[in-house]
């Protein structure tokens, strides 16, 4: 069961934060990562944030495709 | 949609393509996405059709619901037949036949089966029906696992007394062992489930490149990430060196989630565990340690030994089992398609949304 989304943080309230994707907008636990604020990503499954998604990793992701071509 | 759309790039996708085609070796190779979401991803996004002749990618046994055992079914449908029981699940597990019954034709009986999207949900219930014994079906890996445990722990904090959890967690690199050393079936390398890797890290596949000497690849589920999965992998196959590779660095760290770890290790401890189809599995389960053993409702709602009925082969010509070990491809089972299809499904590769059948029928 690995479904999940990247949902960026609206607010945070405590445990939980308000997450948006597109027009969804869920209210989510928090507990599980660490140092979040308003405007971070984070993969989202069963109503729980698992991580939060690292810019910099994502682009380096993005960018070896120029290495292969 | 941002961290989805940029992983998209149709351009990225032909370079990614085209290098996979030109680094494909000429006898073929066989690679093993553990993953339920990984076998949908791939085939919604129609990257089956880009691979060259002789590269396979098959499913595994990463689908939660589809592993789970028929006694586990059996015994939920006994426990939702219970006076004043409400069963909480997944909305996946209410199709997946027992013996000769189904959830959602219990709820349909009468019984209280209410589909939850979070464990958390499962304390809402209780909290909100305190005259009733609510039953969560805890069924996932280990992505899952640490959800359920914080809901275990909120409902200690909460002095909840009504809400038990109905364990059917399972874990990842145990099941890739397994498969391993049946040595049944070709696997050249494994695509790494992404999400499961953001909590466990990068070393507990370790033991695979270094026993096997088979390649493995943590991957993402956008079409950029399974593309440079598998191109990370023929890589590893043609140059005869083999380790964890990890394409989903964005999201997966090499130590994994520490802190999600910590709450797995506090709530719950590891149990042998019946997979569907693959029969016992050693150290490959989670079951609630004995701290918070009043929420297991195994212990605390003993079951009548006799009730249960004995376990049979669901469907003698299902081969789900084969299926989930990767021995088949969906549409080598004789029902695929014909009497067994996502609206009359008689297995449970058919009925999840991250069981392999289902998805090679979706998006044939």
């Amino acid at each position: 069961m690995c479904l999940g989304i990247p949902m960026k943080i609206l607010r945070i309230d405590k445990e939980w934060a308000v997450v948006e994707a597109g027009r969804l907008q869920r209210r989510v636990n928090i507990q599980m990562v660490e140092g979040l604020k308003a405007g971070d990503y984070v993969v989202v499954h069963a109503g729980f944030a698992i991580e939060k998604v690292d810019p910099v990793k994502a682009r380096q992701t993005l960018t070896i495709i120029d290495e292969i071509h | 949609m941002k961290y989805i759309d940029e992983f998209r790039v149709p351009r990225a996708i032909r370079v990614l393509t085209e290098a996979i085609q030109k680094e494909s070796p000429k006898d073929g190779a066989v690679f093993m996405e553990v993953c339920g979401t990984h076998t949908q991803s791939f085939r919604r996004f129609g990257l089956h059709k880009t691979l060259p002749p002789g590269l396979k990618l098959v499913a595994g046994p990463g689908c939660p619901v589809c592993v789970s055992s028929v006694e586990y079914i059996e015994k939920a449908i006994l426990y939702a037949r219970m006076p004043r029981v409400i069963l909480a699940s997944y909305g996946d597990m209410l199709r997946v036949p027992g013996v000769s019954s189904t959830l959602e034709k219990e709820r349909g009986s009468g019984a209280r089966v209410r589909v939850v999207y979070s464990a958390t949900e499962a304390l809402e219930v209780a909290r909100g029906n305190p005259g009733y014994t609510v039953i969560f079906l805890a069924v996932g890996f280990e992505t899952t696992a640490p959800t359920v445990a914080l809901t275990v722990r909120a409902a200690a904090k909460e002095k909840i007394g009504n809400l038990y959890f109905f364990s059917s967690l399972k874990l990842i690199p145990p099941v890739m062992r397994f498969l391993l050393e049946r040595r049944d079936s070709r696997i050249n390398g494994f695509l790494c489930p992404g999400h499961v890797s953001s909590i466990i890290g990068i070393k507990p596949y370790a033991f695979i490149p270094k026993s096997y000497k088979i390649g493995c690849c943590v991957a993402g589920f956008e079409p950029h990430d399974m593309l440079q999965g598998i191109l990370s992998l023929l890589k590893q196959l043609k140059e005869r060196v083999y380790s964890v590779d990890n394409q989903y660095a964005r999201v997966v760290k090499e130590e994994g989630n520490l802190r999600a770890q910590r709450i797995i290790a506090d709530v719950f401890e590891s149990v042998p565990a019946h997979w569907r189809g693959l029969g016992m599995i050693e150290a490959s389960g989670l079951a609630l340690c004995r701290r918070f053993a009043r929420f297991d409702a195994e212990r605390q709602i003993p079951l009548k030994a006799g009730a249960l009925k004995k376990s049979v082969q669901s469907v003698s010509a299902c081969r789900c089992q084969e299926v989930l070990a990767g021995r088949i491809e969906p549409f080598q089972c004789p029902l695929f398609g014909k009497a067994c299809t996502p609206g009359h499904p008689l297995g449970p590769c058919m009925i999840s949304s991250e069981g392999a059948c289902n998805a090679y029928f979706r998006y044939r």
